[in-house]
């Protein structure tokens, strides 16, 4: 498999892959055969064949952290979009304040942005999340952006790598939810700096040599 | 079907109206990623046809009374633009596109992996901004890519595509003029990669052996269909694939 | 809800039994693959329509009134009559329908009846001409379900054959002359396959519906002509299983057609 890493086939839904391995995320088997369930990318790691959707919506997945916007008020609970299929709701147990009944909308309103964490999903597809947690919090003023969740991990980076480039060379504080909503906060030309190399790694997520195109980008200032 | 009337669908060549053969298809082309707001989207152009679908969701379902617990639900929703005939359309559903909607949903929900997102539905918005004839199989062709487009997961894509008999010939595709004088139209849409047949109607007068020759003429043009569609969704990130 | 037709979730344990059954080549109610229930049609049911048929396929009961009216042909067809079709899914008739405007179900069914009809040309419209480009009869098909038990499609195609084959055309009424036979030239029949598992069997009941993957209504007339079909539901069929039900479609259609035609027991008039 020396040659796995050179080129990243993409796959169409239906589409039979043909590689070593057991079939893994976003593969299915039929007769023996492994197909792809999305357009996206063949990726084979760890004896496991996966397909990486180059599109589609946020599956929260339990420990997930996601950025997400408060949508509406309940007496016990607030409701928040993920940005996934079902909304999630926050309640007031799962938060580091004490809330009374009725009082939640004293501690965030609707269009709060926070950063919390997913603590449960289960098989119905309902999701919670808590933000009782170091570090989770209400992220106030910032920027926010979307992108497809698939490409969360080229933004973050082997390591951290890229997201730490993109902070060392703007001096933007910047939060990436693994629903895809990332939060940027800093001075405006940085935060311009920081969506124009998140649309170019969006952009070319499926290609190689990816971190020196960023790095070079971030030092010119242009594309 | 079946209005009469003195024109010859075939002339003494053997060649259709305009000018196509037998088995031929009329040209068509497709694009997708063309409404940005939407979770994936497409557009096709089909002979005279031009059609845009939109994607949106998974998404929780509403009202709450439509929800399937072990499952989403597909709506699509074919609709005509008023402009979209050459006698203006009354805007909203009639019958034919309810009834259209509701084949073109069962269609698509063949193909998707429903299971995996409980309680919510997947809208798929078809609309027709010209009609030419077959706008249900083109339409469920623009769908399968937008869903696709819209990282929606999927077992197969979707083809549609229609045969028929004008002038007692089996054809392949009909267009405007030979639906209206024709005598017969058989749309279809095609799992390709099993063949399966996901979207079967047919009105008109056929024999046995006429229609089943008119079903292979389009199992056999969808996998064209096919291939257009693979390259139309390679080529959205084509250009980069191979770079180092 | 996936569909108003089915009677909601259907306990895990009868879809089992039913697949077993067939499995071993035979039905819940024991009929044969290809066997239709026992067909019972009664015409001038409804005196005060121009033609009528009440028609009970097993359990499953449907009336159908055929009104005829004279009105002003469509412009593209100066000299034809013009037919319409209806459904209506009363609440009575099941704890599934709902009252209010046709469901998407109602509107499938008519169009697919209507197809049969329509396309296989069964009334001989241009006998329906009172003055050309100005007045032709309208004939109305209206269909009532009264009880649900499966296989609706089936139901309201014969039921409407039979209706139209017991009407007469109102002219005195209306002062046009003599009243006439509505002028019926072919005899369309729809046949419905339900596919369970990887069995596929004709005029499916409640239960056998209510666990169908895919459904294929193929309606067929005395010439052996197709002409309509209708695919439904989530699941698919393979081309062979396809061309199969047509081949099916034809034979289960002619012993049909015999008795709505009152050429075998089975009707009561």
């Amino acid at each position: 498999m020396e040659e796995e890493k050179k080129v990243r086939d993409i796959v169409v839904p239906g589409e039979e892959i043909v590689a070593e391995g057991k079939p893994g995320r976003g593969v299915f088997s039929e007769g023996g055969k492994m197909y792809s369930m999305y357009l996206g990318i063949v990726d084979v790691r760890s004896g496991y064949v996966n397909v990486i959707p180059l599109s589609g919506c946020y599956i929260p997945k339990k420990g997930d952290k996601v950025i997400g916007k408060v949508i509406d008020l309940a007496p016990m609970n607030w409701v928040v979009d993920i940005n996934a299929p079902y909304y999630a709701p926050l309640h007031v147990n799962d938060v580091p304040w004490r809330v009374g009944f009725g009082d939640t909308g004293r501690f965030l309103e609707i269009g709060d942005v926070i950063l919390a964490k997913v603590s449960n999903v289960n098989e119905m597809g309902q999701v919670w999340i808590t933000l009782k947690e170091q570090g989770l919090r209400k992220l106030e003023g910032g920027h926010l952006i979307h992108i497809s969740p698939s490409k969360v991990p080229r933004v973050i980076g082997k390591g951290g790598s890229m997201i730490q480039l993109l902070k060392d060379s703007t001096n933007c504080r910047i939060y990436v939810g693994q629903n895809g909503t990332i939060w940027i906060s800093g001075e405006p030309d940085g935060i311009v700096k920081v969506i124009k190399a998140i649309r170019m790694i969006e952009r070319e997520a499926h290609t190689y040599g990816l971190t020196d195109r960023v790095k070079e980008f971030l030092e010119r200032g242009d594309e | 079907m079946g209005m009469k009337s003195d024109i010859r669908l075939i002339d003494d060549n053997g060649l259709r109206i305009d000018g196509r053969l037998p088995n031929q298809l009329r040209p068509i082309k497709m694009e997708v990623g063309v409404v940005k707001r939407a979770d994936g989207s497409a557009y096709i152009e089909w002979g005279g046809n031009k059609i845009i679908a939109a994607v949106y969701g998974p998404r929780e379902a509403y009202p709450k009374h439509v929800q399937e617990s072990d499952r989403a639900i597909v709506r699509a929703r074919y609709n005509m633009a008023a402009f979209s005939v050459d006698e203006r359309k009354r805007p909203g559903p009639d019958r034919r596109s309810v009834e259209l909607s509701k084949v073109i949903s069962e269609a698509l929900t063949s193909a998707i992996f429903v299971e995996k997102f409980p309680r919510t539905a997947i809208d798929v918005y078809i609309e027709v901004l010209q009609a030419d004839a077959g706008t249900r199989v083109a339409g469920i062709t623009v769908a399968s890519l937008a869903l696709a487009d819209a990282g929606i997961p999927m077992r197969d894509l979707i083809v549609g595509c229609a045969a028929g008999k004008v002038d007692d010939v089996v054809v392949l595709d009909l267009n405007k003029e030979e639906d209206n004088f024709g005598q017969a139209d058989v749309p279809m849409a095609i799992l390709p990669r099993t063949g399966e047949i996901a979207l079967l109607q047919m009105d008109g007068d056929l024999t046995y052996d006429e229609l089943t020759n008119a079903m292979e003429m389009a199992i056999d043009a969808a996998k064209k269909i096919y291939d257009m569609e693979i390259e139309t969704l390679k080529a959205k990130y084509g250009g980069d694939v191979n770079e180092q | 809800m996936s569909s108003k037709f089915t009677e909601g979730v259907v306990a895990e344990s009868k879809r089992s039994y039913i697949h077993k059954l067939a499995s071993e080549g035979t039905r819940i109610d024991g009929r044969d693959f290809d066997e239709v229930r026992t067909i019972k049609i009664k015409t001038g049911f409804i005196q005060r329509a121009d033609g009528s048929a009440l028609v009970e396929l097993g359990d499953t009961k449907v009336l159908v009134g055929v009104k005829i009216e004279p009105g002003e042909p469509f412009p593209d067809t100066p000299d034809m009559g013009i037919m319409t079709t209806n459904v209506e899914l009363v609440p009575l008739a099941s704890p599934t329908f709902e009252p209010g405007p046709p469901s998407e179900e109602a509107i499938e069914l008519a169009r697919v009846v209507d197809r049969g009809i329509r396309e296989s040309h069964t009334i001989d419209m241009e006998k329906l001409v009172i003055e050309e480009g100005e007045k032709v009869w309208v004939v109305f098909i209206d269909m009532h379900v009264l009880d649900y038990h499966g296989n609706l499609f089936d139901a309201c195609g014969i039921a409407a054959l039979a209706a139209l084959n017991d009407a007469t055309v109102p002219a005195e009424r209306f002062g046009f002359g003599e009243d006439f036979k509505l002028p019926i030239i072919h005899y369309p029949v729809p046949v419905t396959f339900a596919k369970i598992g990887e069995w596929i069997v004709a005029d499916p009941n409640l239960d056998e519906e209510s666990i169908a993957s895919a459904r294929l209504t193929v309606t067929t007339n005395e010439e052996e002509k197709v002409n309509a079909m209708q695919k439904g539901l989530f699941g698919t069929f393979t081309y062979e299983e396809v061309k199969k039900s047509i081949n099916r479609s034809l034979s289960i259609g002619k012993q049909v057609r015999k008795i709505i035609l009152g050429d075998e027991n089975g009707k009561e008039n």
